[in-house]
């Protein structure tokens, strides 16, 4: 670990000012500062900012402050009972100790556990850009099978914002200059195509405030995580869904998927082939297909293709019976 | 006084068995157990808190196989607060392995991936840790030997390994290719690593060309000497301690190379070194389980009796080392047949160095071989059960002596009782609760048994409080708390009034803690030092020892009741007590038994196998203490669901790194995978193995638990995956097409 500053911000306004990288719970950045895969010169501690809050919006919605940990996200009976599917989803990743530490922001924001990323001696374009690829080739069982790149393969770990995205949550920023903007999800994560360092929208010293949900989305609420061990372990393959039946047909569907791209992916046209249909096998097929078109595995995670069309029909039927 | 006791007989009727004073067998509370709790059992990284200590930090080679050319300190040296790089060959690449008497050294060369190359020392961890960054080490890359599949038959036969690399008996050849059925298959075993909570760390201080070093290990008579050689002194002047420990596994049998650099660095700076291993360093340079190709081949009746049996291994291990994975170690005796082979070749490799974990051999040999039996009885169309009973050998197969004791068929007959085997689903695949295939599986346990030399001594105050002392250790099994009993049993004392002193080389030289044999050997050396205190006591008496009752403090002869304060008139009386492996042990075979018994829900859509119920029955001798040796139990069946589903060290065969090298990727069972365990011990008493009849308990436990696991998902999908860990990406093949019975 190389020695760095530490200030504390004690306003929001002043926070990006401080020109330094942000720490919130700490359970991700200084894993990685211990390893050198994150040389900050200085840290800003903003564990003292006022983003600890989970409003109401004049929309009908939440505002969830960038600190809220996710042991709170997960409790908050709000939560539980409009967007089930995001309670789920942040219950689902790392271990309790981990939940009541990590946050709002810091969890959108934590890296892949790939395990070349993690290792400095190995090449890796998303640490060290223009190095090469240490997991093509090499052990990448755990590896992306959609929106990835030559020059990277890895996923987002992250459950919460597989389910995030489900619901079409919003993540509400400040820059240094104090402008504020509000970014959808699919335009705050970013592709790794030449630049896999660049992960996100956030421009230097641009801090996450909070993050918006819309008002509650009805419907079945299911988050389905497969993983090689029944706790502490990332996502394999994981579904968010919200799907909400009318009469015999699927009124509604929003599906997002976690552990099999650089980031929680979600592909309309996969919901498209879903919503005015009766739920049936050979309809959810139809969904798997459109969704793994383009899925192309790597050797070692090449059975993710299988079992993520495996769990989207599950997720499918188990949200569509009854109906 | 000094008494020794060599086990050239079998051991008749003791205190123990009469139980005059009840503690022996009972499932008490550990000894040290509060101290742990409170955090007032100091582990190796926390002495000498509150001195004027350095802190050390390891710098590595970031290659997999090199020739090192520079290693440049002198940026590192320059920074606030460091007091000295520590390089030079002596520097160890890895641990030591168990019994040798040194560790393998650098001396200029990278062996493996990350291998410790130099040592930072300076005020603070955090200073080491940053200057450690500013180490250049230099190298010239070289051709290095990642994975052994592609090279099998390469390897050597080791005469320098944890037993013969090969057995034979007969013509094992000619009989398999006579054999009426024949069974040849080949099973795989990943590498493994102990992954033991706390971290290998040393504390080492001089004073004068006196060394004292807290380190967390094992076997302290051998590491004293790892130590010694490692630093270039003599054995006498070096002072070991290591009172408590986290966890071992296996892994603390040979020193880390933590001790040595501790050691050195301390040497270097005048002052004590305080030296963790992180994490990362754990996993990359200490030692680990070699990965086992194993092919298996039974001949067998029409009738499905074993005739024949091979079981041959292919392993790594790296430059100089002469261990292997002893996989064929239980095949020797488990099952019958006139013609036998086994044996195990060593294939050169550059990754770190392989060396004993939990139960070397039966562990990763039994994945093998109770699979094999599993499928050998489902073809036969007979019950895993009946066809184990059908091949029970009535003496050792290889070495022609009776078994000392062996329970085996009483534990699967105990076991298929107690878990409802006979309602195991008939057909595998064919039984589901909605999305869950449900599977039953068993497997057979055994663990060869050993006694090694230890010894004891036992000193009675004048007011009749004893204190048992010897340099065994404790690694978290329960050492302290059996030898409690013992001696509180064997002197007729309420348990608190003995104190149990451990984990120092200047106490009494033991056998340590391994193999199993740590609570048989310490045991039976406080078993003999107690003896001695008996026939001093009955001498002072004028009674003869047999006709001596001790109770409660008091002793108990001729209708008199005498307290102990009395005999001891004032003075402190002390025994020393030494047991010896003896005759017995070739004459007998030697070894503990089990059953294992598994229930598991394999997700017909993902794959995912969660384990419902595990039974454990097992029968190793006298159980000194039910708790500590149910723990030990059910620590085995964690191990084995491990086994059988999760744990795997991936190495990368490009170029040698061991990729998954922290807790997080390296999976092992976590609370939730782990469902109620049932562990049932037998009674037994071995009169062969040791005075306390006892045999060794820790290992046994995870000898098969992982085959009757994977043996269970057989019975629930009808796939026999026959490459540890099962995984999902394994399984998906083989499930149902049609994914989700709730559509
Ligand atoms: C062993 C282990 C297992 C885990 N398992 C899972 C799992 O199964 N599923 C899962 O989803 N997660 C898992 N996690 C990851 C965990 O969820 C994240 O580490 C955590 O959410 C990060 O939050 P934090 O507040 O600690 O972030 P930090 O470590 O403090 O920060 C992470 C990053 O976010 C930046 N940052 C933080 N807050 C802000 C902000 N407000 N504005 C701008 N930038 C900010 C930091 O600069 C840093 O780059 C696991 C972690 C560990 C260690
Ligand atoms: S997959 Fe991405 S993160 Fe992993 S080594 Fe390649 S570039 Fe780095």
């Amino acid at each position: 670990m190389r020695p760095f500053e530490y200030t504390r911000a004690s306003d929001v306004a002043e926070a990006g000012r401080l020109t330094g990288r942000f720490i919130a719970g700490g359970t991700n950045l200084l894993d990685l500062m211990k390893l050198e895969v994150e040389t900050p010169a200085k840290l800003v501690d903003i564990t003292r900012l006022p983003l600890r809050d989970i409003e109401a919006t004049d929309d009908g919605g939440l505002r969830i402050g960038a600190l809220v940990s996710n042991s709170d996200l997960a409790a908050d009976s709000r939560i539980r009972n409009d967007y089930e599917v995001l309670s789920r989803a942040v219950l689902a990743g790392a271990s309790g100790q981990l939940r009541n530490k990590a946050t709002t922001g810091g969890n959108l924001l934590q890296r892949t556990r790939c395990g070349y990323f993690y290792e400095t001696s190995q090449p890796c374009n998303k640490r060290d850009p223009g190095s090469g690829c240490g997991a093509i080739g090499g052990f990448n069982r755990i590896h992306a099978i959609l929106g990835v790149s030559e020059h990277c393969i890895a996923t987002h770990p992250s459950d919460m914002a597989v389910a995030m995205r489900a619901l079409d949550a919003k993540v509400e920023t400040q820059k240094a200059d104090g402008s504020t903007r509000i970014l959808a999800l699919d335009d705050f994560y970013r592709l790794p195509g030449d630049t896999p360092d660049v992960e996100n929208a956030l421009e230097a010293g641009e801090l996450i405030t909070g993050v918006r949900l819309p008002k509650p989305v009805s419907g079945s609420h299911r988050y389905r995580k497969v993983r090689d061990r029944a706790s502490y372990a990332f996502a394999l393959i994981s579904v968010a869904a919200v799907v909400r039946m009318d009469g015999g047909t699927i009124a509604d569907a929003r599906l997002a998927l976690g552990g099999m791209a650089p980031m929680p992916w979600r592909d309309t046209a996969v919901e498209k082939a879903l919503i005015g249909q009766e739920p049936s096998m050979a309809t959810f097929e139809k969904a798997a297909d459109i969704l793994l078109a383009d899925a192309k595995g790597q050797g070692e995670n090449d059975f993710k293709i299988p079992l993520a069309r495996r769990t989207l029909k599950a997720v499918l039927a188990d949200a569509t019976k009854g109906a | 006084m000094m008494t020794k006791h060599v086990m050239n007989e079998p051991i008749g009727e003791t205190r123990l068995d009469r139980n005059t004073q009840g503690v022996i067998g009972k499932g008490v509370d550990r000894y040290e157990g509060k101290l742990k709790v409170s955090g007032k059992a100091p582990y190796a990284y926390e002495h000498l808190i509150g001195e004027d200590v350095a802190y050390g930090f390891v710098v590595v080679g970031p290659v997999g196989r090199a020739r090192v050319t520079t290693i440049d300190v002198e940026r590192a040296l320059a920074e606030p607060r460091v007091l000295a790089v520590v390089t030079g060959d002596a520097i160890m690449r890895s641990s030591a392995q168990p019994m040798s008497p040194a560790g393998q050294t650098m001396d200029g060369e990278i062996f493996h991936y990350n291998q410790p190359v130099a040592l930072v020392v300076a005020e603070t961890f955090e200073a080491a840790r940053s200057a450690a960054r500013l180490v250049k080490v230099e190298y010239e890359a070289q051709d290095g030997r990642y994975e052994i599949e592609s090279r099998r038959g390469s390897g050597r036969a080791s005469d320098t390994g944890p037993m013969a690399a090969d057995t034979e008996r007969g013509d094992f050849e000619k009989a398999f290719a006579e054999a009426e059925v024949q069974f040849d298959q080949t099973y795989r075993t990943p590498s493994y690593h102990a992954a033991a909570m706390e971290p290998h760390a040393s504390v080492a201080k001089w004073d004068g060309d006196r060394l004292t070093v807290w380190s967390s290990c094992q076997l302290l008579e051998t590491n004293i000497q790892q130590i010694a050689n490692g630093v270039g002194v003599e054995v006498s002047k070096v002072r070991l301690l290591s009172p408590y420990i986290g966890g071992g596994f296996g892994s603390k049998l040979g020193i880390g190379p933590d001790a040595v650099l501790a050691a050195l660095g301390a040497r270097e700076t005048g002052r004590p070194v305080k030296l963790a291993l992180t994490r990362q360093n754990v996993f990359q340079a200490t030692s680990r389980r070699g990965e086992t190709i194993q092919r298996v081949r039974i001949g067998l009746t029409k009738a499905g009796q074993i005739t024949c049996i091979g079981h041959e291994t292919e392993t790594p291990n790296s430059e100089g080392e002469g261990f292997f994975e002893p996989s064929g170690i239980s095949t020797n005796f488990l099952y019958p047949g006139k013609d036998r082979l086994v044996t195990h070749r060593v294939i050169a490799s550059d990754v770190l160095m392989c060396s004993a974990v939990r139960a070397p051999g039966e562990a990763t040999g039994m994945l093998a071989t109770e699979c094999a039996l599993d499928e050998l009885a489902e073809q036969f169309g007979i019950d895993p059960v009946a066809f184990r009973r059908m091949n029970e050998p009535e003496k050792d197969p290889q070495e022609d002596v009776p078994f000392s004791s062996r329970k085996l068929l009483d534990c699967i007959e105990e076991g298929a009782k107690r878990f409802g085997w006979a309602d195991r689903p008939a057909t595998p695949g064919s039984r589901r609760e909605g999305e869950w295939l449900i599977g039953y599986g068993m497997a057979s346990a055994s663990r060869a048994n050993s006694l090694m030399e230890s010894s004891a001594e036992i000193a009675m105050s004048p007011e009749g409080r004893a204190t048992v002392k010897t340099a065994m250790t404790d690694i978290g099994t329960g050492t302290y708390t059996i030898l409690q009993q013992i001696a509180a049993e064997m002197l007729g004392l309420p348990l608190d009034h003995v104190d149990v002193l451990l984990g120092d080389t200047s106490l009494p030289e033991s056998s340590g803690s391994g193999g199993s044999w740590g609570a048989n050997s310490a045991g039976s050396s406080v078993y003999v030092a107690a003896e001695a205190m008996i026939k001093e006591f009955a001498k002072r008496l004028g009674v003869e020892a047999d006709g001596l009752t001790l109770k409660d403090g008091h002793a108990i002869a001729h209708n008199r009741q005498i307290p102990f304060s009395e005999i001891l008139k004032g003075e402190t009386l002390t025994v020393t007590g030494k047991i010896e492996p003896g005759d017995t042990a070739d004459k007998t075979n030697q070894a503990s038994y089990g059953a294992h018994f598994a229930e598991v829900a394999v997700n017909a859509t993902t794959g995912e196998t969660r384990v419902r119920r595990l039974l454990m029955v097992g029968a190793a001798g006298r159980i000194l203490n039910e708790k500590t040796a149910t723990s030990q139990c059910y620590g085995g069946q964690i191990w084995g669901i491990g086994y059988a589903l999760e744990e795997a060290l991936v190495v990368d065969p490009r170029n040698g790194l061991i990729v998954n090298h922290d807790l997080a990727e390296y999976h092992v069972p976590v609370q939730a995978d782990v469902p109620k365990l049932d562990v049932v011990l037998l009674e037994e008493r071995d009169r062969y193995a040791s005075p306390l009849a006892g045999k060794g308990i820790g290992e046994l436990a995870i000898a098969g638990v992982g085959a009757a696991i994977n043996n269970a998902i057989f019975n629930a999908t009808g796939a026999r995956i026959r490459c540890y860990p099962v995984t999902m990406d394994k399984l998906l093949p083989h499930l149902p097409d049609e994914v989700s019975a709730a559509a």
